[in-house]
């Protein structure tokens, strides 16, 4: 067998207090597809960062195509043909794609060139993108196509994608698949990092399973069941979250002709939207990113203030309320960005427990601040939500992405609220850390809460909502029981088609 | 080749030593640029670090010492404040001009009476004045988005230009022989800062400082409007999302500034300087906001790098006069200490790595 296209042996990376990759070692074939799969903090980060020069290895050494590699940083990296897509695109909204694409260039050619090539390249590889367009005009599975497309223009060997599908509808699914099968047809190896075992079977030759940062299995997904994968992840059996029977009780959060202008420029103001959410239910609400989500939270929550009555708890009008008068009535809120948003990046856990919980938990006497109790109830955070950190004296920003996510989630649940809403709940969260999640918004909707949840994970709305809407550019479609959905009509929904009659008429 | 690597979190070392060794490193290069000028290097040094505390004159200067350094430390913790929020109030030496009008205005409308309660009422119209001044930038930025930096900034020479219209003008003393300048404070009992100890330089102004420092460390480790403080300087969004309303930490912020700045010009009006002239003003407000980030916006390092940064003005004049060192080396010598800390500072949350090309063991 001919020496392969990248050979990890014995990777190792430490970190003060942290093994975080420890003897990694496997082979990235020519041409194939490689799952990489882990819970958060599995070392799944650390590692494809070191392929990418970003981190450099304590030990071990990597080979590419039979040769020493060890690039020093990512620049080394893209010379020697590894390119990647990361989650979190590092795109400007005020420029072009085409402007976008040559920032990232050592040597950009002149713009009409550059241009042709994207063309090109986008044509060649089924990625439909005009080079003109401002990428704010773009919804999130474009920009993604922008990223994967300036990697392209690389011509690499190896293209390492972090959760690429965590912000497209099934049909972009669909065709990313498409590319990405095209792409290894032309002996391109892709390193794919997801959470989602059903993708993960569909689209990838073998898979390697990180478990606290030790490579523990190697395995051909399609020959494995989804729970035997998130076995192995997990190094045991899990519970998959399992909703109550549950009758609806009273309308609790009632939204009467919410409309509300972005605060953002390139964000999306919302159009009079119309729901009720009972007290006992889930409310899934779906939509590609960009749609309007975040503008839904804020409105929500109280950061955003609209007209008194279009936000009412309890047939109480609170549209003019700031975000801590409406959590004194119950409502708790977690937005989707957790560092910076949800949480404080530099300060501690128990700082951050403060930022929702001053109130509610009793954390003040008289505006003083009982730093003790602060820290119990972060103390209880961890332990309840099953945050994996040194203790609550660690700053936000140390986390995982997964475990802060746990730990914002809980922050929340553990306050007891009367309407929960959340966005992206289990967004980069481990898939045992997300049904754990997933199984916390349904007790409390089985304790009487009503819970609103914004994803973009269609099963993960499926699996925990009682009743289905979808955003499109600001618009709710209609209010369907969840039960009676397929992948169909939910696309359909989620692309703005409001009805079937219109579906009928587009078909 | 050497590369800066994000810390995970911010190094406890790094934070305690970095003063320390941006106060050395300052003296090393000090050194090297007096040493430049012609000047014996140990000598310059040690004139300005050891003879305002222990030298022959040491007497007179120590006194100096808390008269310089009050109203760095009062106005810096008030700057302190807005810094941690995102707030920037730029103008506090014009919060001090406008501070010291007040607090002297009701001062030399009681003169000469004499009542206990001429000075209290003078230090609330001091702190007032700074609080009105301040809140001219603060209603700006929040009726109409302006940039608090530029307004604060220029209200500044406006200040001035106050000051000099009323020691010239309605300020002027009547029994001056024409000459500029109010009465001095100092000769009417009733309103005068005096020194609490003869020969200490300890004013109501020190005490006042050492309050607001006591004060700001409590607010901000112990107070939920001080944690807000803090979550809107670091994380905006988080701040707004925890409930913190953005215009009223700017008012806030802006007016504890403001007022601070005008305690601490009504302190100096009312005693080391005893009377509004058109010179009185000799940039405390700026020198305050090297001293804020001097002691890294921290109550107690404010309080610390007050007193160093009095201590480098006392010790600079006296190396002026004695070793002829020119006025600007001495600037560029204060400059550097706030180059060095900044630089050093990097290291709390950088480390640095030193990569072999070759390694990849």
């Amino acid at each position: 067998m001919t020496a392969p296209l990248l050979r990890l042996s014995g990777l190792t990376k430490t970190y003060p207090g942290v093994t975080a990759c420890d003897d990694v070692s496997f082979d990235i074939r020519e041409g194939e597809v490689h799952a990489l799969l882990g819970e958060n903090g599995a070392g799944k980060s650390t590692l494809v960062k070191m392929i990418y020069g970003l981190v450099k290895p304590d030990g071990g050494t990597m080979e590419r195509r039979g040769t020493a590699y060890a690039p020093s940083e990512p620049r080394a990296a893209r010379a020697a043909g590894v390119a990647m897509v990361f989650q979190h695109f590092s795109l400007f909204d005020a420029l072009s794609v085409a402007e976008n694409i040559a920032l990232g260039m050592e040597q950009p050619p002149p713009m009409r060139d550059l241009t042709r090539r994207i063309r090109a390249v986008s044509e060649d590889y089924g990625l439909p993108l005009d080079p003109h367009r401002m990428v704010g005009d773009l919804s999130a599975g474009e920009r993604q196509r922008v990223e994967i497309v300036r990697c392209l223009l690389q011509d690499p060997g190896l293209l390492i994608m972090d959760e690429p599908t965590s912000v497209l509808t099934p049909q972009e699914v669909e065709i990313l698949f498409r590319t990405l099968r095209k792409l290894t047809a032309e002996g391109v190896a892709i390193l794919y990092i997801s959470h989602k075992l059903d993708e993960i079977r569909a689209l990838c030759d073998r898979a390697t399973i990180l478990r606290q940062g030790r490579n523990v299995a190697t395995c051909v997904p399609r020959e494995t069941t989804t729970r035997e994968m998130a076995e192995m992840m997990v190094g045991g059996a899990f519970a998959a979250p399992q909703g109550a029977g549950r009758p609806a009780g009273e309308v609790v959060l009632d939204v009467t002709g919410l409309s509300a202008a972005s605060p953002n420029p390139f964000g999306t103001a919302l159009k009079n939207l119309h729901f009720t959410v009972h007290a006992g239910e889930v409310l899934g609400i779906g939509g590609v990113a960009g749609n309007g989500q975040d503008e839904l939270l804020s409105a929500l929550s109280g950061e955003l203030a609209t007209a008194p009555g279009a936000v009412t708890l309890s047939g109480r009008p609170i549209g003019r309320l700031g975000p801590a008068a409406r959590r004194r009535l119950g409502l708790l809120s977690a937005p989707e960005e957790r560092l910076g948003h949800a949480a404080a990046p530099e300060m501690s856990l128990t700082e951050n427990a403060v930022l929702t919980a001053a109130e509610r938990e009793d954390l003040l006497t008289r505006g003083f601040l009982r730093w003790p109790a602060a820290e119990a109830f972060a103390r209880r955070i961890i332990a309840s939500f099953d945050v994996r950190t040194p203790g609550p004296g660690t700053a936000a920003r140390a986390l995982s992405g997964g475990n802060l996510q746990k730990f914002v989630i809980g922050r929340e649940i553990l306050q007891r609220p009367a309407v929960l809403v959340v966005n992206q709940p289990t967004w980069g969260v481990d898939a045992a850390a997300a049904a754990a999640i997933r199984q916390a918004l349904l007790d409390q909707a089985a304790r009487g809460a009503a819970v609103v949840c914004i994803s973009q994970d269609l099963d993960e709305l499926m699996e925990i909502s009682d009743r289905f809407a979808a955003l499109n550019e600001g618009r709710l479609s209609d209010i369907r029981p969840a039960r009676d959905l397929g992948v169909e009509e939910i696309g359909l929904m989620m692309g703005g088609a409001h009805g079937m009659e219109v579906a009928h008429a587009q078909a | 080749m050497p590369r800066l690597e994000r810390r995970p979190q911010p190094s406890r070392r790094w934070t305690w030593a970095a003063p320390p060794l941006a106060v050395v490193i300052t003296m090393l290069v000090g050194g090297a640029l007096f040493a430049a000028l012609g000047k014996n290097p140990a000598e310059a040094i040690r004139t300005i670090f050891w003879d305002p505390l222990f030298g022959e004159f040491a007497f007179y200067y120590r006194p100096q010492l808390l008269v310089k350094g009050a109203p760095l430390v009062l106005i810096a913790i008030g700057l302190s404040l807005g810094f941690r929020a995102g707030i920037w109030n730029i103008g506090a030496e014009g919060q001090y001009i406008l501070g010291a009008l007040c607090g002297a205005g009701v001062g030399l409308a009681f003169y000469p009476a004499d009542s206990w309660v001429v000075f209290p009422l003078m230090v609330l119209a001091g702190a007032l004045g700074g609080l009105a001044w301040a809140m001219i930038p603060a209603l700006l930025k929040v009726r109409f988005g302006t940039n608090e930096i530029l307004v604060s900034l220029m209200l500044v020479y406006v200040a001035e230009q106050l000051l000099a219209a009323m020691a010239l003008g309605p300020m002027k003393n009547p029994e001056g022989m024409g000459f500029p300048g109010s009465r001095n404070l100092q000769q009417y009992p009733a309103a005068h800062n005096a020194e609490l100890i003869t020969g200490s330089g300890l004013h109501w102004g020190v005490v006042a400082a050492l309050i607001a420092v006591i004060c700001a460390h409590v607010l901000l480790t112990r107070h939920i409007t001080g944690y807000h403080v803090r979550l809107a300087g670091q994380a905006p969004r988080a701040a707004r999302f925890a409930g913190v309303r953005p215009a009223a930490l700017t008012i806030g912020c802006l007016g504890a500034s403001g007022a601070l700045a005008g305690l601490a010009g009504l302190f100096e009006v009312a005693g080391p300087a005893g009377q509004v002239s058109i010179d009185f003003n000799v940039g405390y407000g700026f020198t305050a906001i090297i001293v804020a980030f001097l002691g890294r916006l921290h109550p107690v390092g404010i309080l610390l790098a007050g007193l160093l940064m009095a201590l480098t003005y006392i010790g600079g004049e006296i190396a002026q006069s004695n070793l002829g060192l020119p006025a600007a080396a001495i600037q560029v010598f204060q400059g550097m200490l706030l180059f060095f800390l900044l630089a050093v500072d990097l290291f709390t949350n950088y480390r640095l790595r030193l990569t072999r090309p070759e390694a990849a063991t």
